[in-house]
C-alpha cells in the first residue's frame, strides 16, 4: 500500500484528564534518518514512548510494515524490530561488551552453561559489521559514554531491529564521538534501517537527517525534507515565533573580586586550578566531558573539598566543607545532572522550590504551609514554570520545565555567586533563550556566574572571559575578544605543556 | 528577578502553572491507604466481634492495647529511619540491652529510677553509635544495625546472665501496667498517644520533617541542596535508640521482671507494622497516621485470634500474608481507577495474586482455629 516502514495515524495520548498528543501523524521509510523536532514538552518523548509501547495511544493507530499493531509493552515493540536507545544508557556496569550485547541471550552450550567462546565470536562478528572497534572484554563501566552507545547500538542490531530510535543521543559526545556516531548512523540507514532521531543541535539534523518532523504543544506542525527548510525555518516552526538572539550577554563592566580560587587541587582529578570571578562577569568554562570542570565547581560549592588551594569569597578567605556552607556564604550550584543531583523528582515543584530555603518557610522549625506556597508560587511564575500546578511532581515536567525549577530553586537564595553546570543541556531553543536572557540579567544586576557548558556557540555567545580545561589542568584562558571556536578546540584537546596558563 | 519573556504576545496572557491543584474527586479521597486500613479495622472488629463475644469489652480492649506499646514506641521511630530509606535491625536488642542493664543496677542496689535514666541513657548512646557509623562512616544501615542487633542483645546476656532481675517496685510497674486515674485507659496507651501525636506533628508539620522526606526521595540532591543530611541521620538513629529504651522500661514494668532475652525479634514486628502502614521500604513515602493505624489493626487481629486460640505461630503466619496483601492492594486499586484503561497483563497477575492470597488468608484463619477447637 505505502513505501512506509512505520505509519502513526492521528495518535492522541491523554494523561488523566490532559491531552499531550493532539492526533498526531508519523511516518517513517525504510533507509531514512527521520529527525523529531519540538521544544520540551512538545509531546516527543510521548510520542516515541507511544512507538516503543511504553505508553499506548488513546486514540489513532499504529501501523507497522502495512499491518496494524498494538504494543501492551517495549518487550512486544523490541520484538517487533524496533529498538530504542535513550539518553540514560542502561548497560549492566560490571558485564563486558560482548556479555552486554547478548546479555539475557548467551548462547549455550548443551549442559546448559553459558558457550562463551561463541558469545565473543558473535559478538566480535557483530561488532565489526557494524564497523566498530571495542574491547569486547573491557567491563561497561570503563567505557566512555560514546562507547556505551555503540553497545547499545549493537546490542540492537543483535536484535535484528529495523527502526532504531535515538533519543538526543549526542548530548553529552565529544565532536569526534559525534562523527564516529554519524558514520555508524549514516551506514545503518545504507542498509536499509529506518532512524528517528532526536536532537536539540539543529546542525546536527541537516547533517545528517533527511526529512524532520516538527511537534509543538502536542501538536503536528508539519513534515519536511531537510533541503528544504533552513535553520530559521525550523526555529520558527518549532516555537511558533522568530527567536533573534540565542546568546544576549550584554556588556557590564566587572565589578569586584567575588570569588578567588588558588591552587585548587584533588589529586587524579584536578590540580591547580587559579581564577578570578568579578561581579556581573560570567566565566565560562570550556572543555571536553570528563575535563574535570564539574568536579571544580563540585570542590567550590563544598561537594567534594578539594585536598589544596584555597578559596576567597568578596576579599576573605574561606573554607567550604559542605553545601550548607557554600550556601550560607552566597554561592549557589545548579548541577549537571537534574534528576540525580538538582531535584527531587517525586516530590511536588512546591518542596523542590522551598527546599533549600526551607527555613525561611518557617517559624521554628515548624512549617508555614502559606509562605511556603506563596513563595513556591511566586517564584513558580516568574521563571514562567510551565506546569498545571505547583503540586504536580517535578519528575512530570519536561526537562525545560525541570531546569527552570531548578534555576528558580537556587534563585530563591538571592546567591551572589551562582556556578551553571551544563545551563542548557537537552532543553529546547526556547526555554534555552530564556536562559540566557536570565543569566544576562542577573550579571547585569551584579551577580558572578561560572558557567560551565560543553556547547561552543553557548560559550562563545555567552562569556566575557573563557577557561579551557583539559584532563584536570587548565590549559588556556580568553577574554570574548580572544576566544574563536578554533582555539577553544586546540586548548580542550591539546596535550597540556609545562607552562599552562600565564 | 523575572525572567524577560522569550515569548511575545499570547504565553504571558495564559496562565502557565496555578497556585491550587484541582480538587481531588469523591473516589480518589477514599483511595488512600489510611482508609483502606481504617476498612480492615473495621472488618477485622466485625469479624471478631462476631466470632467471640469477649472481643468488644472495654477491659479486654484496655488490656490487650497495652500489650503492643512496646512495639508501638519503636515503630514511631523506626518510620523516620524508614522515610529516610534506612532501617534499624538492633531496636528490639537494644530495648532488650537496656531492660537488662536497669534491672542488672537494680539488682545491685541502685534506686529503679536512677537505674531507669541510667538505660534511657545507654539506649540514646547506642542509637547514637548506630547513626555515626552509618552518617560518618557511610556504612549501609542494613549492616550497620545487624550488627548492633546482635551485640546489643550479647550485652544484655553478659549482664544477667540466665538470671531475671525481678522485685520492681510499685511505682515503677505502673508505667507498664497502670491505668489513668479513674479511667481504662492505660498509662502506656495515653504515652503512646502523646508521642505518636509528637512524632506525627514532626514528620508532617517541621521543615525536619520535610528532610526526612527529602533525603529518602533524593539523597544526593538533598545534599546538593544544602540539608544537613549526615546530622539528620545521626538524630534520628539517636532518637531510635532513645525510643528503644523507652520501650524496655515499659515492657519490663509490664512484665515486672527482665530477663535477658525480652523483646526478642520485636524488631521484625515493629518494621512490619511501619511498612503494612504504607511506609515505603525504599524510604521517601509514608504517614504516621498510617502506621499508628496498620499498629493497632495488627494488635486487633492478634488479640482477635488470642480470643479464638489461635496460636502465635499460626498468628504470624496471618500477619504475614496480611502484609503480602498490603503489597499487592495498591497495585489492584490502581488497576480499576484507571477510567477505561484496557487491563494490562501484569495488573492481571496483581489481581490473580491477590485473590490468591485472599483465600489462602481465609482458609487459613478458619482452618487453624478448627484445627485448635477439634482438640
Amino acid at each position: 500500500m505505502t513505501d512506509y516502514c512505520l505509519e502513526l495515524k492521528d495518535i492522541t495520548k491523554r494523561f488523566s484528564t490532559v491531552e499531550v498528543l493532539h492526533g498526531v501523524p508519523f511516518n517513517l521509510r525504510p533507509g531514512e534518518v527521520h529527525a523529531l523536532l519540538g521544544e520540551n514538552g512538545a509531546g516527543k518523548s510521548t510520542l516515541i514512548k507511544v512507538i516503543t509501547g511504553v505508553h499506548q495511544p488513546d486514540g489513532g493507530e499504529i501501523v507497522l510494515n502495512g499491518e496494524r499493531v498494538h504494543f501492551n509493552d517495549p518487550r512486544e515493540s523490541r520484538e517487533a524490530g524496533i529498538a530504542a536507545i535513550y539518553q540514560e544508557l542502561s548497560l549492566f556496569p560490571d558485564l563486558d561488551v560482548a556479555e552486554n550485547i547478548f546479555v539475557g541471550r548467551q548462547p549455550t552450550t548443551r549442559g546448559g552453561l553459558i558457550h562463551w567462546r561463541k558469545l565473543y565470536a558473535e559478538a566480535g562478528k557483530l561488532l565489526a559489521s557494524l564497523g566498530v572497534r571495542l574491547d569486547l572484554k573491557q567491563k561497561a563501566r570503563h567505557l566512555s559514554i560514546a562507547q556505551q552507545q555503540m553497545v547499545e547500538i549493537a546490542r540492537a542490531f543483535s536484535l535484528h531491529a529495523r527502526i532504531l530510535i535515538m533519543d538526543e543521543p549526542t548530548s553529552s559526545l565529544t565532536l569526534n564521538e559525534v562523527a564516529d556516531l554519524f558514520r555508524l548512523v549514516r551506514r545503518l540507514r545504507d542498509e536499509g534501517t529506518a532512524i528517528i532521531f532526536i536532537s536539540h543541535r539543529l546542525e546536527e539534523l541537516f547533517e545528517l537527517a533527511d526529512r524532520v518532523t516538527v511537534l509543538r504543544d502536542g501538536y503536528y506542525v508539519g513534515t519536511h525534507p531537510l533541503s528544504e527548510v533552513t535553520r530559521d525555518d525550523l526555529i520558527r516552526l518549532m516555537v511558533g515565533r522568530t527567536i533573534s538572539n540565542l546568546f544576549p550577554k550584554q556588556d557590564v563592566p566587572a565589578g569586584d573580586v567575588a570569588l578567588k580560587v588558588e591552587n585548587l587541587s584533588y589529586p587524579g582529578v584536578f590540580e591547580n586550578i587559579s581564577f578570578e570571578l568579578r561581579k556581573g562577569e560570567i566565566l565560562g568554562m570550556a572543555g571536553l566531558v570528563g575535563a574535570g570542570r564539574t568536579d571544580v565547581a563540585r570542590a567550590i560549592f563544598g561537594v567534594t573539598p578539594p585536598t589544596s588551594g584555597s578559596i576567597q569569597v568578596a576579599g576573605q578567605p574561606v573554607q567550604i566543607n559542605s553545601p550548607q556552607e557554600a550556601i550560607r556564604l552566597g554561592l549557589a550550584y545548579v548541577p549537571e545532572d537534574r534528576q540525580a543531583h538538582g531535584l527531587i523528582p517525586p516530590m511536588s515543584i512546591t518542596a523542590n522550590l522551598s527546599l533549600v530555603v526551607l527555613e525561611q518557610c518557617a517559624r521554628h522549625g515548624w512549617l508555614q504551609d502559606k509562605v511556603e506556597c506563596d513563595k513556591a508560587f511566586n517564584a513558580a511564575r516568574q521563571m514562567e514554570v510551565r506546569a498545571s500546578h505547583i503540586w504536580q511532581k517535578a519528575r512530570e515536567l519536561s526537562g525545560g520545565n525541570q531546569q527552570k525549577v531548578v534555576l528558580a530553586k537556587w534563585l530563591e537564595t538571592k546567591p551572589r555567586i551562582l556556578i551553571l553546570d551544563e545551563p542548557t543541556r537537552g532543553i529546547d531553543v526556547g526555554t534555552k533563550a530564556a536562559v540566557h536572557a536570565l543569566m544576562s540579567k542577573l550579571a547585569a544586576e551584579g551577580m558572578a556566574i561560572l558557567m560551565i557548558s560543553s556547547e561552543l556557540p553557548e560559550v562563545l555567545g555567552m562569556s566575557d572571559r573563557i577557561l579551557v580545561m583539559r584532563e584536570g589542568r587548565m590549559t588556556a584562558h580568553f577574554t570574548r575578544a580572544e576566544a574563536t571556536q578554533e582555539k577553544i578546540i586546540s586548548a580542550a584537546t591539546q596535550s597540556v605543556s609545562a607552562g599552562d596558563v600565564q | 528577578m523575572t525572567v524577560p519573556s522569550s515569548a511575545e504576545g499570547d504565553t504571558l496572557s495564559k496562565s502557565l502553572i496555578n497556585a491550587a491543584a484541582p480538587p481531588r474527586t469523591f473516589l480518589a479521597r477514599f483511595q488512600r491507604w489510611e482508609w483502606m486500613l481504617v476498612g480492615l479495622i473495621v472488618i477485622v472488629v466485625a469479624l471478631n466481634t462476631a466470632l467471640s463475644p469477649y472481643f468488644l469489652d472495654a477491659q479486654n480492649l484496655s488490656r490487650t492495647s497495652s500489650d503492643f506499646m512496646e512495639m508501638g514506641i519503636m515503630m514511631l521511630a523506626m518510620v523516620f529511619i524508614i522515610i529516610t530509606g534506612g532501617i534499624d535491625l538492633s531496636v528490639a536488642s537494644n530495648l532488650g540491652m537496656c531492660a537488662s542493664f536497669m534491672g542488672w543496677l537494680f539488682m545491685a542496689g541502685v534506686d529503679i529510677w536512677i537505674a531507669a535514666l541510667a538505660a534511657l541513657a545507654l539506649g540514646t548512646f547506642a542509637g547514637f553509635v548506630n547513626g555515626t557509623l552509618v552518617a560518618r562512616m557511610k556504612l549501609p544501615p542494613l549492616v550497620v544495625t545487624l550488627g548492633t542487633y546482635a551485640f546489643y542483645r550479647g550485652v544484655a546476656y553478659v549482664l544477667l546472665g540466665d538470671q531475671a532481675a525481678r522485685g520492681y517496685p510499685e511505682a515503677f510497674t505502673y508505667i507498664g501496667q497502670g491505668k489513668l486515674l479513674g479511667t481504662l485507659l492505660p498509662f502506656s496507651v495515653a504515652l503512646f498517644g502523646v508521642l505518636a501525636v509528637v512524632f506525627g506533628l514532626v514528620l508532617h508539620k517541621t521543615t525536619f520533617g520535610r528532610y526526612l522526606f527529602a533525603i529518602g526521595n533524593n539523597e544526593n540532591a538533598s545534599v546538593y541542596s544544602g540539608v544537613p543530611v549526615a546530622r539528620i541521620k545521626v538524630i534520628i538513629f539517636t532518637v531510635s535508640g532513645f525510643m528503644a529504651a523507652l520501650a524496655g522500661l515499659v515492657l519490663a514494668a509490664r512484665f515486672g521482671s527482665t530477663r535477658p532475652d525480652i523483646g526478642n525479634g520485636l524488631e521484625l514486628s515493629v518494621i512490619t507494622a511501619a511498612v503494612l502502614g504504607g511506609v515505603d521500604i525504599n524510604g521517601g513515602a509514608g504517614t504516621m497516621s498510617g502506621a499508628v493505624l496498620s499498629l493497632f489493626l495488627i494488635g486487633l487481629l492478634r488479640f482477635g485470634m488470642g480470643l479464638l486460640n489461635i496460636q502465635g505461630q499460626v498468628q504470624g503466619v496471618v500477619i504475614g500474608l496480611l502484609l503480602i496483601l498490603s503489597i499487592l492492594l495498591p497495585n489492584v486499586a490502581h488497576t480499576f481507577s484507571g477510567s477505561g484503561r484496557k487491563l494490562q497483563r501484569h495488573s492481571l497477575w496483581a489481581i490473580i495474586a491477590f485473590v490468591v492470597v485472599f483465600i489462602a488468608f481465609v482458609a487459613f484463619f478458619f482452618w487453624s482455629r478448627e484445627a485448635v477447637l477439634i482438640k
